[in-house]
C-alpha cells in the first residue's frame, strides 16, 4: 500500500512537469492509477454491499460483469479505451491472478430508463452476471421524461435485475459543463439517488466524480476539441474509480488484493 | 416607459399591517402620490432582490458563492420567495386597482402586464438559441456524443419555435417566467375571488394544490415531459402571497408573535438543515432512520412539496419576527443595491437570467478556473445594481418629467410584481 501511495505521489510530480506524458501513462495498465485520476474517498464509498460478488470471489468463481448503458458508456470507435473496458484491466490487476474477470457491454443507445427496462428479463435469459452495472438517466434527461416516470422505470429495472440474483449498481450522468443550461439533471440524479437508498445499492455517481475533477482541474471538461484523448483519459480514470468502488463496496479483504 | 403599471398611493384597504398610523384612509387615496414612496414595505423589495440574486447564482455553474444561496442550508430556495412576494405585491397593487377602478380595468393592466413577461421570455429564449447554436456548431467532443443529443431540436426550429411561442418548449433556467406568466393570468379570478372571500380563496388553493397531488395533473411540454414548476400546485404560493398582502398577514400576526410558533419554526429549519446537510457529507447519512428517508424522497420542486413549502413558511415566519418593518437597517446603503434589484424585478430577473447565460459561455469559450468563475458571479451582481440603478433613476427622471400626468408616481415599481 505504501508503494502505491509513494508511486501515485511520483506520478503526481511528473504528471504536474509532464503534462504531454499523462496520456501514455493513462492508456497502460500502470498498477497505479494516474494522479489525474485522484477523487476524494467519500466519491468511492458505499454503505450498500454487493453480496454475490464477494462470495463469486471469496469462491474463487469467475466474476461475470455487464454494463448496461447508453451512448455515454463508450467512446466511438475506441472500443477498449472505454470505461468498462479499463474497469476489466483495472479489476484483473487489483484482484489475486487466479480470479477471472469477464466483462461484457450491453449498449442501448437513445433509450429511456423504460425502454431499456423492458429489455431486461430477456437479456438477462442470455447472460448471467454476478454483477450487473447499470448506466442510465442520461437519454430521460435529455427528453426531460417526467421524473416520477423515470424512477419507477428504474425502480423496475433493478427489481428485474435483482431477481435474476445478480448484485446491481447504479452509474448516473456524465458531469457536463457545456451543456449544463440544456439539460436539467438534477431530478435524475436525485431519483438515481434515492432508487439506490431504497434498495440498498451503490451508487457510482459518475456526475460527482466528473465535477470533482473537472473542479480541480485535472480534467478540463469545457475543451471542445474533436480529438479522442480527452475522453480516453477520462474513461481510463472512470474505469479504474468504479474497480476500486467494486472492490470496496463487496468488502473484499485486502489480502484478496492485490497490492 | 412603462415595464410596471402605474398605481396610485401605497395602501390597500385591508392591509393595516401596512398601514401605520395617520396615514389617510383609502378614499383620498388617488390624491396621495409622491408619499407613497415612504411608505413602501422595503422588506419585500429587500427580499426579492435577495431571492433575484440568489437565482441569479443559482444558475451559473456550482462556485464557492453557491454555498450562499439558500437551497444548501434547507429544503425551499430563492423560487419560493420569489414567487410569494410576487403574488404579495400584484394583489397589493392590482387589488387596489380592482376595488377602485373596477374588475374589467385591474383586468385590462394584468394582462397588459402578461404580456410584458411574456415578450421578456421571448426575448430570452432568442438569446438562448444563439447560445445554443454556437455550441452546436463548435463543441465537438466524443466524450459527450450523447448529450450533444439535446441539440436535435435545433434540426426541426419551424416546430420548436412555435412550440416556445407556445410557452411548451422551454429550455433549463428559463422555467419562472412561463409559471409567472400563468399565475398572472389566473390573477384576476384569484383576486376577484379575494375581494369576495379571502380565506375560501385560499382554502380553494389549498383544494387545488392538493388534487394536482392526488390525480397527479401537470402542464405538458415540449417534445415531451411537463413543465418543471407546475403551476397547479406552485399557485399555492402565489395565492398564500396575495392572500397575506389582502389581510392575511394582519390577521396571523397573533400567531406569528407567539413564541410557540417561533420554535417550531426553528425546530423545523434547524431539522431541514440536517438533513440537507446529510446531502454533502454523505458519512452523516448513516445517523438517518431509512423510514424517515424512505417517506421524504424525493422531495420534489416540480410540485412544490410540502416540504419545501412548510420550510418557506418556516423561514418566512421567523424573518417577519426578527426584522420588523421599521428596522433601520432598511435604510442603509448597504441593503440598497439589494432593495434596488428588488423594485425592478422583471427587468432584474430577465438580466440575471442573460447574465448567467453569458457566464456559462465566457467560462466555457475563455477560461474556466475558480478567478473567473468568481469574478463573473460578482460582475454579474454588480451589473444587475447598475442597471437597477439607471432603471430607477430614469424612472424618477421620467416621473419628475411627467409630474404634469396625474398617473406618473414613484410606487409604479411595486406594481410589476415581478
Amino acid at each position: 500500500m505504501k508503494a502505491k501511495v509513494l508511486l501515485s505521489l511520483i506520478l503526481l510530480c511528473g504528471g504536474l512537469a509532464a503534462p504531454m506524458a499523462r496520456a501514455g501513462d493513462a492508456a497502460s495498465a500502470a498498477p497505479a492509477a494516474p494522479a489525474a485520476c485522484e477523487l476524494p474517498p467519500y466519491l468511492l464509498t458505499s454503505e450498500s454491499r454487493l453480496p454475490k460478488v464477494a462470495d463469486a470471489v471469496k469462491a474463487g468463481k469467475p466474476l461475470e460483469i455487464l454494463v448496461i448503458g447508453s451512448r455515454s458508456t463508450t467512446i466511438p470507435s475506441s472500443e477498449s479505451s472505454s470505461y468498462p473496458a479499463r474497469m476489466e484491466v483495472s479489476l484483473k490487476d487489483k484482484l489475486p491472478p487466479s480470479e477471472a474477470v469477464h466483462v461484457s457491454v450491453e449498449i442501448q443507445s437513445k433509450r429511456t430508463a423504460q425502454e431499456t427496462a423492458a429489455t431486461f428479463v430477456k437479456l438477462m435469459e442470455a447472460k448471467t452476471p454476478t454483477l450487473v452495472i447499470w448506466q442510465t438517466g442520461t437519454v430521460d434527461a435529455i427528453r426531460s421524461i417526467d421524473p416520477d416516470e423515470f424512477r419507477s422505470a428504474v425502480t423496475e429495472g433493478v427489481t428485474a435485475l435483482q431477481k435474476t440474483g445478480a448484485d446491481v449498481v447504479l452509474m448516473n450522468l456524465q458531469y457536463s459543463p457545456r451543456t449544463e443550461t440544456m439539460i436539467a439533471a438534477q431530478p435524475f440524479l436525485d431519483n438515481m439517488r434515492v432508487v439506490a437508498q431504497e434498495h440498498d445499492i451503490p451508487l457510482f455517481d459518475r456526475f460527482a466524480i466528473m465535477r470533482q475533477w473537472n473542479d480541480q482541474g485535472q480534467f478540463d471538461l469545457f475543451n471542445p476539441s474533436r480529438g479522442p484523448e480527452l475522453a480516453k483519459q477520462v474513461h481510463d480514470c472512470l474505469g479504474r474509480a468504479l474497480a476500486q468502488f467494486v472492490i470496496d463496496a463487496a468488502h473484499l479483504e485486502p489480502a484478496q488484493q492485490q497490492n | 416607459m412603462t415595464i410596471a403599471d402605474q398605481v396610485t398611493g401605497s395602501t390597500i384597504a385591508g392591509t393595516a399591517d401596512a398601514k401605520p398610523a395617520g396615514i389617510t384612509p383609502r378614499a383620498a387615496a388617488p390624491a396621495i402620490t409622491l408619499p407613497a414612496i415612504g411608505e413602501r414595505e422595503l422588506r419585500l423589495d429587500l427580499f426579492r432582490g435577495l431571492a433575484l440574486w440568489l437565482i441569479f447564482i443559482d444558475h451559473l455553474p456550482t462556485s464557492l458563492l453557491t454555498w450562499f444561496t439558500i437551497r444548501n442550508y434547507g429544503f425551499s430556495d430563492a423560487t419560493e420567495i420569489f414567487i410569494f412576494i410576487s403574488g404579495y405585491t400584484a394583489a397589493f397593487v392590482y387589488g387596489r386597482a380592482m376595488l377602485e377602478n373596477g374588475v374589467v380595468i385591474a383586468t385590462a393592466r394584468i394582462l397588459r402586464r402578461v404580456w410584458q413577461i411574456y415578450v421578456a421570455h421571448v426575448f430570452l429564449f432568442t438569446i438562448f438559441l444563439a447560445e445554443i447554436s454556437y455550441v452546436a456548431t463548435s463543441f465537438e467532443n466524443p466524450l459527450y456524443t450523447e448529450e450533444m443529443g439535446i441539440m436535435d431540436f435545433l434540426k426541426q426550429p419551424d416546430v420548436t419555435i412555435v412550440q416556445a411561442l407556445l410557452l411548451r418548449f422551454r429550455p433549463v433556467n428559463m422555467d419562472v417566467l412561463p409559471l409567472y406568466i400563468v399565475l398572472m393570468l389566473a390573477l384576476p379570478l384569484i383576486l376577484w375571488s379575494m375581494k369576495w372571500k379571502p380565506d375560501v380563496t385560499l382554502g380553494l388553493s389549498v383544494v387545488l394544490y392538493a388534487v394536482t397531488w392526488e390525480y397527479d395533473l401537470y402542464f405538458s411540454a415540449y417534445p415531451n415531459g411537463f413543465w418543471a414548476f407546475n403551476p397547479l400546485a406552485w399557485q399555492l404560493l402565489f395565492v398564500f402571497g396575495a392572500w397575506c398582502a389582502l389581510g392575511g398577514a394582519r390577521r396571523m400576526s397573533r400567531i406569528l408573535a407567539s413564541p410557540v410558533t417561533m420554535w417550531i419554526a426553528i425546530a423545523y429549519l434547524v431539522a431541514a438543515f440536517y438533513v440537507t446537510l446529510t446531502w454533502y457529507v454523505p458519512q452523516l447519512g448513516h445517523l438517518m432512520p431509512k423510514r424517515i428517508e424512505q417517506w421524504m424522497y424525493p422531495i420534489d420542486k416540480t410540485d412544490l412539496d410540502v416540504l419545501r413549502f412548510t420550510h418557506f413558511l418556516a423561514l418566512a415566519a421567523l424573518t417577519v419576527r426578527f426584522l420588523p418593518r421599521t428596522w433601520p437597517g432598511l435604510k442603509s446603503r448597504w441593503l440598497r443595491p439589494l432593495i434596488l434589484c428588488g423594485q425592478h424585478s422583471l427587468e432584474i430577473f430577465c438580466l440575471g437570467v442573460f447574465l448567467a447565460f453569458a457566464g456559462h459561455f465566457i467560462l466555457a469559450e475563455v477560461s474556466g478556473g475558480a478567478a473567473m468563475h468568481a469574478l463573473i458571479s460578482l460582475s454579474g451582481i454588480l451589473i444587475m445594481w447598475g442597471v437597477a440603478w439607471v432603471i430607477s433613476w430614469y424612472k424618477s427622471v421620467a416621473d419628475k418629467s411627467g409630474a404634469k400626468t396625474k398617473n406618473a408616481v414613484g410606487n409604479a415599481d411595486l406594481a410589476g410584481g415581478g
